[in-house]
């Protein structure tokens, strides 16, 4: 436990004496306010942060890759990873050290944003079950897309090509039911099963968040299902795995 | 402390050691010399636990490297070849980091750090980027966290290649300083550094260990040769050769290619060789004998003692000749 922490708190500092993690979150709240904004302004528009929710789970398939990508890629650029394997560190701490620097990255960024709810409760009444439920859902979706995005960023030491992995792995679990809306089924249902969010929900404007497919719906609509929780849990465990064995393969290289 | 028993590391198909054995006592400084690609990188980082071996046994302090690998990493301080730092942390930082990745609490790191800053002469760089420091403070930067938290064993992969001539000796003294307290394995592939600071020379060549001995016992065992160093004015290269050639006490001869000694040659009109010769055979005297008697000028005869890099080809040439 003790070096999981010393190492996730060195990346912590890393990210906040950087501006890495000043630029991704000035840009994930313009992303996610400009959502907002077009979510509440029309005639009749109900007070809800469905729209921030389109639009942070969109985001986040870029910007979980984006703020992962140095993470491993770069010890190995460096050569620091031969130092840390040489410590007497368990690669699933030095793994779980970093994944947990990102998650609570991420959970700043989106306290920041919390002003949006705080609108709502000065002009609006909103319902504060699909609230808590959506900003829960929120949380367990930005720890599958940084595991995702760290399991990307320990394949090489180039970076980018950690976030063009990361980023091509999440919008191809997003747009899954591309392809399973064209099959039928027990293939079709397969898929259905592993879609991270709706992705049609960014670009269909009327329904901001609630659009039917992936794991996301429900928490947006209030709904907190074992299912979602159970997807979105294992998605983030598989990939911190595959991560660890990534590491431990490459020191049979 | 480190025992190596028919080790061999492969990359896929390509073996980088073979069957390698030997033993690194308590309180010793081995240095591991051989050219660039022999296998002393690899064979380091079987030790340091960074890489397991394809085959063979290997234990630090009685530790296996594989079996017991983190309490092998726990006692050893390591030195990678291109120094491992974090460029936006300062050395602080970096070094208080490294000391807690190794298991110190932050007490032990509070205690040693200015001791091991002192020891590193990096007093007044403290607070500085490891990113704005010089190539050698760098280095210094990377001994003091592979000898901060008081390992009983360090390994040094080239420990100053590519820092300034003035840097190299500082750091040499600083490595030497160091084997006192440590056993240490120290690898290099410019010579009079190992025999300025280890006490006993391992060559590997071609992941093959080919030499293992103190290094002035090294040069005496291969002091077989003389290499004399001449001038002459008024000969022709090949005749002077071929005169030398016919001597008893000379086994080769051949003009002096380095660029200096032809430079100045040239300016004195003075043609330079090189002559190797067999040892106790007055071979001085033979050659300045055949240079007066063909009426030669005689400018420049001095025996050139041979050099650890002039071992360490001989005993590689031979190894390749012998394949």
């Amino acid at each position: 436990m003790r070096f999981i922490s010393v190492i996730a708190i060195k990346e912590i500092r890393t990210y906040f004496a950087s501006p890495m993690a000043y630029v991704v979150s000035a840009a994930f709240l313009a992303i996610t306010g400009f959502f907002f904004v077009a979510s509440v302004s029309d005639a009749f528009a109900e007070a809800s942060i469905r729209g921030y929710l389109a639009g942070a789970v969109f985001f986040m398939i870029f910007m979980s890759p984006a703020l992962t990508m140095r993470l491993i890629a770069e010890e190995q650029k460096l050569g620091t990873l031969e130092l840390l394997l040489t410590s007497p560190l368990r690669e699933f701490e030095i793994v779980f050290g970093k994944f947990l620097a990102a998650f609570a990255t991420t959970l700043v960024m989106i306290i920041l944003s919390l002003y949006f709810v705080i609108v709502l409760f000065v002009y609006g009444d909103p319902d504060i079950g699909p609230l808590l439920s959506g900003l829960l859902g929120l949380s367990l979706y930005a720890a599958a897309t940084l595991a995702v995005g760290l399991f990307a960023s320990s394949l090489s030491s180039n970076q980018i090509v950690g976030l063009v992995v990361g980023s091509g792995i999440l919008t191809a679990l997003t747009i899954i039911d591309f392809v399973s809306e064209r099959l039928s089924g027990l293939a079709s249902e397969v898929l259905n099963a592993f879609q991270l969010g709706a992705s049609f929900s960014v670009f269909d404007l009327d329904s901001f968040g609630v659009a039917e497919g992936g794991h996301f719906a429900d928490f947006a609509r209030g709904i907190i299902s074992l299912t979602d929780i159970a997807y979105y849990s294992s998605i983030t465990a598989v990939f911190l795995l595959l991560t660890v064995l990534v590491l431990e393969a490459r020191r049979w290289r | 402390m480190i025992k190596i028993e028919h080790m061999s590391k492969s990359y896929g198909p390509y073996p980088a050691v073979i069957d390698i054995s030997f033993e690194v006592l308590k309180g010793e400084i081995v240095g591991f010399l051989g050219p660039n690609g022999a296998g002393k990188t690899t064979t380091m980082r079987v030790v340091t636990g960074f890489t397991p071996p394809t085959d063979g046994d290997v234990t630090v302090g009685g530790y296996d490297v594989v079996s017991h690998s983190l309490d092998v990493r726990r006692h050893i301080g390591y030195l990678p070849e291109t120094v491992p730092l974090y460029l936006d942390m300062t050395v602080t930082d970096y070094l208080t980091y490294m000391g807690e990745i190794r298991g110190m609490n932050s007490w032990w790191v509070k205690e040693r750090l200015p001791k091991v800053i002192d020891m590193v002469r990096l007093g007044e760089y403290r607070n500085t980027l490891v990113g704005r420091l010089s190539k050698g403070y760098r280095q210094r930067t990377g001994i003091a966290q592979a000898i901060l938290h008081e390992p009983d064993v360090l390994v040094m992969d080239e420990p100053t290649i590519g820092i300034d001539p003035i840097q190299v000796v500082e750091t040499r003294e600083l490595i030497s300083n160091l084997g006192e307290e440590h056993t240490m394995l120290l690898s290099s592939h410019i010579l009079p550094e190992v025999s300025a600071i280890c006490k006993r020379v391992l060559v590997i060549n071609d992941g093959r260990i080919v030499a293992d001995d103190k290094p002035n016992d090294l040069s005496e065992k291969l002091q077989h040769a003389e290499r004399i160093e001449i001038s002459v004015r008024g000969a022709e290269a090949p005749a002077f050769i071929n005169a030398m050639r016919d001597l008893s006490a000379v086994v080769d001869a051949r003009s002096d290619q380095r660029v200096a000694v032809v430079q100045n040659a040239e300016r004195e009109d003075f043609l330079p060789f090189i002559v190797d010769a067999r040892p106790n055979m007055q071979a001085s005297e033979q050659i300045a004998k055949i240079v007066v008697e063909n009426g030669w000028g005689l400018s420049n005869l001095t025996p050139l003692p041979m050099t650890l890099e002039e071992i360490f080809l001989e005993l590689t040439t031979e190894e390749n000749l012998g394949e």
